[in-house]
């Protein structure tokens, strides 16, 4: 069987001789297939699927360090993964090639229907048809009156109805509605690419930096004072407006009444109270809170965190404080277990350093030192002390974690190892070999604030809001025509009235439409 | 903070309108077997019925034709019902009995899930949108709401054990596995955009789940109706046209509210974290529904695309709409962590 055809299929049958297509014909053969409905429908189903990975893999955006877990759990997986960019999808070249063909493909639909459509919204209704009971809805009516004059009638009564009426001849009108129906449509794919342009926008020249302001003190908005700072491609850092921002209050409430389950401890409202100077302004108060940032004109100030800074102070063994201030710690749990440090490279004969946590309401059991209430109901300070060098290779270092490479515990007071200290507010440790003593004064609260600028919300928003009602306007108005045709009634005096209707899509209110006209007829009749 | 006797109450209507609903969801169930043997009989007497062979005949692309009260979707008031459902006059008074218990068991039950919600949020004084329990409980409240509302323009008695069926699902869910007592919000939930962005979210959920339903109607009667097999069950629906015309009809209703959707959630996004899109996966996935739901609206205006296969991206975009609320909310991370589980 299979022979036979081969046989045939490369013997007998005749070819067809195509043209040569050559590269001009090819390329407009691409860009047909590219451009088509169905191209862009599997482009639309590719994009949704393409989309998928980035919620069930942890993505590096949003959370570096859960990504990094997640790639050394999976040593076999997770550098494959990697690769192929699954944890950053949205970045991803695969991912921009199909929003990218999409949007070529968006506008290679669109433009030639925007040239149809505005000669078609300058243009008059076609010519009726001559046979329009061959319409999809069709009504016929002799009524009293000219022929002239019940065509008048009928003029008048499409036009209260909205309808762009015209008369090719004596004795038709043609009148068509529901132009909007194309402007909204073609009005909500132009302001999709609106919404890209204001994506990309935000993205080259937005940029966000984060920083901790324990209470009391002062955010000068410049590049050095951001503990992060990530700026757009096209950002100048240097150019940063010279506003300050100082943290006067942060008040923070948890849920104290309520003790069902996950509620206990859990929080109610953050406000921080701060006094903001612009660049050459006086200093006011303002607030900042969940929900409700601080718009400086130059960045928007956001209260995404907060924790506690206790305020230490280290002094020589003669007394001299080589160290004091608030140090935050930055909470790890619900209930504010905080981790920290306290680095102090001023400490002879070596500098000294703290690591441990802060627990706002400090319990130590079998679990280890741990805090069981996010407010301040009895405060600890649970540290071991180290002596040697801080900085051993003078590389950058997180200021939350000791480096203790280059350092040596130092011995407990009672003859072991390490000195744990567990502090109260007001309680002074004294430091083996007479190295001086750690106090821990106090503790304030820290805000944890994001700086944020974004250049392209405006024209994001507006063009997506610009796409909301050009779909609206697609989705529910209809293009409609009808026509209609006059002429004597065999009986003198009379006229007879054909009423056709044509409707653009599937369409079931054209009868209605048609019934509707004749009988406005009637009505005037 | 939160008073117990008003939280008890709720959870009482909550309970009531279950039961209220399975009695609606028999009823209608009834309402449907009850109708078949006069079809039957109908059809074997040689006097079928005008409007379901007009139904079967018309291709479904064919245009309408002008006869009136073909299939006309809107119902005019006055002119009684049209004629998709099956008409009054030849129905057995015990199917029709069925169908008006049904309809008043479906508005009590409909009035017992607003208690329910009203009782919820005067306990906890805000808006009753704040975990996964109160999200299904509002989106089924959504659903008999629209379905009683759209039953007075339209006879809908087909449809009611299809949509009373999904309603139950849902609450039963919620008060097993979604329960979560009645608590105040965390900060970043306190904002006016909870009631717009999350109320209009699960209108909008809503409206799918009917044209979900209506489109599954849609592709069994279609089926049939291809196969030339006189389905005595199916020959209670509307014909598959109007049945595709509803299910279209309901999603142009309820894509325009996801859209709104989506744009309200970004707006908050970018009062409460920074930045008005973040990735997040409630956001992933609102996207994906978007495009998929898309991706519908373009199938069926696509010419050379059957409606059935417009059809059946629809119901993957009511999938991934069950994902986004039931797999993301519990197990996904991210900053959408409001499922109160």
């Amino acid at each position: 069987m299979s022979t036979t055809q081969k046989a045939t299929g490369t013997a007998a049958e005749p070819r067809a001789v195509l043209p040569p297509l050559g590269p001009a014909g090819w390329a407009r053969w691409m860009w047909r297939q590219l451009t088509s409905m169905r191209t862009a429908l599997f482009l639309l189903l590719l994009l949704a699927v393409a989309a998928v990975p980035g919620s069930t893999f942890p993505q590096r955006s949003i959370d570096a360090a859960r990504t990094a877990q997640w790639i050394s759990d999976h040593p076999t997986a997770g550098p494959v993964l990697d690769r192929l960019g699954l944890f950053e999808v949205y970045a991803s070249p695969w991912f921009a090639a199909v929003y990218l063909l999409l949007f070529v493909s968006l506008i290679g639909c669109v433009v030639p229907r925007l040239r149809i459509h505005w000669h078609q919204l300058r243009s008059v209704p076609p010519r009726a048809p001559k046979r329009l009971e061959r319409l999809g809805a069709h009504g016929r009516l002799t009524v009293d009156g000219a022929p002239d004059a019940v065509r008048e009638r009928l003029r008048a009564a499409l036009r209260a109805r909205r309808y762009r009426v015209h008369a090719h001849d004596d004795t038709t009108l043609s009148a068509e509605k529901g132009y909007l129906r194309e402007s909204g449509n073609l009005v909500f794919h132009l302001a999709l690419i609106g919404v890209l342009i204001g994506v990309a926008w935000g993205h080259l020249l937005g940029w966000k930096g984060d920083v901790i302001l324990p209470v009391g003190q002062t955010f000068a908005n410049t590049l050095s004072r951001y503990d992060t700072f990530s700026p757009g491609p096209w950002v100048d850092p240097t150019e940063l407006a010279p506003y300050t921002l100082r943290l006067d209050r942060l008040d923070a409430t948890f849920e104290t009444q309520d003790t069902g389950e996950g509620q206990f401890g859990a929080p109610r409202d953050f406000t921080a109270y701060t006094t903001f100077t612009a660049p050459d302004g006086e200093p006011e108060q303002r607030t900042i809170a969940v929900n409700h940032p601080l718009e400086t004109g130059a960045g928007s100030v956001f209260l995404l965190g907060n924790g506690y800074a206790p305020h230490v102070t280290v002094r020589n063994g003669d007394g001299t404080v080589i160290y004091t201030g608030a140090t935050p710690f930055l909470p790890q749990d619900n209930d504010y277990t905080s981790v920290g440090a306290v680095k102090v490279p001023g400490a002879q004969p070596d500098e000294l350093g703290f690591a441990g946590f802060f627990l706002p309401t400090g319990v130590i059991d079998d679990q280890g030192p741990h805090s069981v209430f996010p407010d301040l109901l009895d405060p600890q300070l649970v540290l071991t002390g180290y002596a040697g060098e801080l900085f051993p290779d003078g590389a950058p270092q997180s200021v939350y974690t000791l480096d203790t490479q280059a350092m040596t515990p130092l011995p407990g007071a009672d003859g072991t190892d390490q000195l744990r200290l567990l502090l109260r507010p007001g309680d002074t440790a004294e430091l083996p070999d007479g190295r001086g003593s750690i106090t821990f004064d106090d503790v304030d609260r820290f805000a944890g604030l994001s700086v944020r600028t974004d250049p392209g919300k405006t024209l994001t928003l507006v063009s997506a809001l610009l796409a909301l009602a050009g779909l609206v306007a697609s989705l529910v108005v209809r293009r409609r025509r009808v026509f209609v045709r006059v002429g004597p009634a065999a009986e003198g005096g009379r006229t007879v009235v054909s009423v056709g209707g044509l409707a653009k899509d599937d369409d079931e209110g054209m009868d209605d439409e048609v019934t509707t006209a004749l009988e406005a007829l009637e009505g005037t009749a | 903070m939160t008073d117990t006797t008003l939280a008890q109450l709720s959870n009482t209507a909550v309970y009531s309108a279950m039961v209220v609903l399975t009695l609606a969801m028999l009823a209608y169930a009834m309402y449907l077997a009850r109708l078949a043997p006069t079809r039957e009989r109908r059809a074997g007497s040689g006097k079928p019925e005008p409007e379901l062979v007009a139904a079967r005949t018309a291709g479904p692309d064919a245009s309408s034709t002008g006869s009136h009260g073909d299939d006309t979707d809107e119902g005019r008031p006055g002119a009684g019902h049209d004629a998709p459902g099956p008409d009054e006059e030849g129905e057995p008074a015990a199917a029709r009995k069925a169908a008006g218990v049904g309809y008043a068991l479906t508005v009590l039950g409909t009035l017992l899930v607003v208690a329910g919600v009203v009782l919820r949020a005067a306990e906890v004084h805000r808006w009753p949108l704040g975990n996964m329990y109160e999200f299904a409980i509002v989106g089924s409240m959504f659903v008999l709401v629209a379905f009683t509302a759209w039953s007075t323009r339209r006879d809908l008695r087909w449809l009611g054990l299809f949509v009373v069926l999904p309603v139950l699902l849902n609450l039963g869910l919620a008060i097993t596995v979604w329960y979560t007592d009645a608590s105040e919000l965390m900060p970043s939930l306190r904002s006016v955009w909870l009631a717009i962005h999350v109320t209009v979210a699960t209108v909008s959920v809503a409206v799918f789940t009917i044209g979900f339903s209506l489109g599954i109607l849609y592709l069994v009667q279609d089926r049939l109706e291809v196969a030339g097999r006189r389905s005595t069950f199916m020959a209670r629906f509307p014909g598959s046209r109007s049945l595709e015309r509803m299910a279209y009809g309901v999603h142009i209703v309820a894509f325009p509210l996801w859209t709104f959707t989506v744009i309200a959630g970004a707006i908050w996004a970018r009062q409460a974290w920074g930045s008005y899109w973040n990735w997040d996966p409630k956001e992933v996935w609102s996207f994906v529904i978007w495009v998929v739901y898309a991706a519908y609206l373009h199938a069926r205006a696509t010419t050379g695309w059957k409606r059935q296969n417009a059809t059946w991206i629809a119901l993957a975009g009511y999938a991934c709409l069950i994902v986004n609320f039931a797999v993301v909310n519990v197990f996904f991370v991210g900053q959408h962590s409001y499922s109160g589980l």
